[in-house]
């Protein structure tokens, strides 16, 4: 469901108006504020923050924070910084969403275009699938990771992230080319095309914008899961926001409120960038999962 | 002749399995690990299980069935009892004020708003954000050694306080704080969606007939909205019952236990209390709630577009 713009029949005064913005611009400084105290925080020496001066601008200005969370800050046992989870979150993620979109692809067009008795049901028990309480399924998860030998890898945070992804990416392609023209798809079967040249052929070159979508979704899911990194990682190959959670919990020494500020944005980094960048994709892929289940 | 005709055969007949074959992995996937895993769960929680591995040394299982008395020992344990008012009281006001603040921005947004294109990302970022992130900025902005207390003392009101993270009884609240913060511009994109497709038709004849705003809105657009509405609620629940990341990132469930819920339950007995059984009878209770919303939900969907 797209949001445009249209001609509304709702007409204000100005006295109104000028209400209505005054409101959305306190909302939007309200959404903005926990970015602003990460950003401004994580620029400003330690004692700048403890003496209460968390909103005020830095009256030094230094990078050492970031620096420190991306090498040298205490994440686990070692003293290595956050740079090589962010790693361990990248090698996760990437064959994590090519997987499962590239399954989605294929599951929605045999969902929608090689239709059959029971297909609608089929999909019902995938979708429900991507809304179950992941805690349902840690405790047998855990045994078959170990069964297989891939417990505490990244290939076993990969297969994870694939199973209860492909619900999400299924859902996707599955409307998308539902309302792809049937009869071309009969045309090129006439023709004598079959099965894998029709999908790579016809339906594939038109399937961009709903590929970006899901792997836009995909991607920011999987980056920012918690629950399944922290409970099939081990120390050294934890993601990104297991490490995070880490190093803002821990307990020794001086808590060092700026590290964790440029930590966080660390973590926030990908998501955030892909979302400056493709927003519109994002939003997309969040309504689909929602407005048309 | 018949050899090329029984080629032609086979290849007619692969292709009619060849759909299917592409989809059986997904689906035996899904089988497997959501649905096989469901009967897994719930089998260990009809078992006196307490950690992992399920077999003993020589293969022999490590457990014994004891029908329902997990869940009889869950609903006796105060821990849990405390789990399911927080979830209540955490998921009340979550979805009312999402709810609330998610349709006051849209109706606003709606009103030919200049820079509408560059409010709304700003009001939906957060849903880009993990949990982690947003918790750990709103752990420390509201903790009172450095956050919004010390920062309202530097600016002279001495004998102000504002403690509720560090509170028993008010530590609950600052966790709907943030999870409102981080879903509400979501309920909002919902309800602009749904305000674009009224018919401005209609409209435009109650205005002729001289309805003000005030009931245009109250008796022609909001009734309308029932679908969005509906979507809200649904999203925001089942959002609400799997709350456990910005938990675990802001209070790790405390002070004491004032923000523990359900999913943090469940991973503690599960994972640092060696009560398996336990925690596997307290993700069925979960994943029961969810699915008294989501399958008559999905349900209905799934049936309108057929």
């Amino acid at each position: 469901m797209a949001i445009s713009s249209q001609d509304t029949a709702i007409r204000t005064g100005r006295i109104t108006r000028t209400f209505i913005y005054l409101v959305l611009t306190l909302f939007a400084l309200f959404y903005m504020l926990p970015l602003y105290v990460m950003a401004v925080n994580s620029l400003k020496p330690l004692s700048e923050i403890t003496g209460g001066g968390m909103m005020a601008l830095p009256q030094v200005w230094t990078i050492e924070p970031w620096l420190k969370a991306w090498s040298t800050a205490q994440v686990g046992v070692q003293a290595t910084g956050l740079k090589p989870y962010f790693w361990n979150s990248i090698s996760m993620v990437v064959p994590a969403v090519a997987i499962s979109t590239i399954l989605g692809a294929l599951n929605g067009y045999v969902l929608t275009k090689w239709r059959f008795k029971g297909d609608t049901l089929v999909f019902g028990f995938m979708l429900f699938a991507c809304f179950i309480p992941f805690q349902i399924v840690l405790i047998p998860m855990a045994a078959v990771l170990g069964v297989l030998g891939i417990a505490g890898t990244t290939a076993g945070l990969v297969l994870v992230h694939v199973v209860y992804g492909i619900g999400f990416t299924t859902l996707y392609f599955r409307n998308y080319y539902a309302v792809f023209p049937t009869e071309l798809i009969r045309a090129a079967q006439i023709d004598g095309a079959h099965f894998f040249q029709i999908f790579w052929r016809i339906l594939l070159p038109s399937s961009g914008p709903i590929a970006v979508v899901s792997v836009i979704w995909q991607f920011t899911n999987i980056w920012n899961d918690f629950i399944f990194g922290a409970s099939f990682s081990s120390g050294d190959g934890a993601p990104m926001t297991v490490a995070l959670n880490n190093l803002v919990q821990s307990s020794t020494g001086v808590k060092e409120y700026n590290v964790h500020f440029a930590g966080a944005i660390l973590a926030a980094f990908p998501t955030l960038l892909v979302y400056i960048v493709a927003g519109r994709y994002f939003v997309r892929g969040l309504m689909a999962g929602s407005v048309k289940g | 002749m018949t050899v090329a005709r029984s080629g032609v055969d086979f290849r007619t007949r692969l292709q009619g399995w060849l759909p299917k074959l592409v989809l059986s992995p997904s689906v035996a996937m899904v089988f497997v690990f959501v649905y096989g895993f469901i009967l897994f769960t719930v089998y260990v929680s009809f078992t006196d299980s307490r950690i992992l591995p399920f077999v003993g040394k020589s293969g022999e299982p490590a457990f014994d069935l004891i029908g329902l008395s997990n869940y009889q020992k869950l609903f006796k344990l105060s821990h849990w009892e405390i789990a399911l008012t927080n979830m209540g009281v955490f998921a009340g006001l979550y979805i009312v004020i999402c709810t609330v603040i998610g349709l006051f921005l849209a109706i606003l947004l709606d009103q030919k708003i200049r820079g509408e294109g560059a409010l709304r990302p700003l009001y939906l970022y957060p849903m880009a954000l993990s949990f982690i992130v947003t918790g750990t900025a709103w752990k420390w902005f509201l903790d009172p050694g450095i956050g919004v207390e010390s920062i309202i003392h530097t600016w002279g009101w001495e004998t102000f306080s504002f403690d509720w993270i560090k509170n028993r009884n008010f530590a609950i609240y600052t966790i709907v704080m943030a999870a409102v913060w981080q879903t509400s511009g979501f309920v909002m994109a919902m309800f602009l969606a749904g305000l674009r497709g009224i018919d401005n038709e209609i409209l435009k004849a109650a205005q002729i007939d001289g309805a003000s705003n005030w009931n245009l809105y109250r008796r022609i657009i909001i009734p309308q909205l029932r679908p969005a509405f509906l979507s809200a609620f649904v999203i925001l629940a089942h959002l609400a019952i799997k709350t456990f990341d910005l938990v675990i990132a802001m209070t790790g469930g405390g002070p004491g236990r004032a923000t523990e819920l359900p999913a943090t339950f469940m991973y503690s007995y599960t994972f640092s209390r060696n009560q398996m059984g336990i925690g596997a009878s307290s993700a069925v209770i979960m994943l029961m709630t969810i699915a008294a919303i989501m399958v008559p939900y999905l349900y209905s969907e799934l049936r309108e577009r057929k």
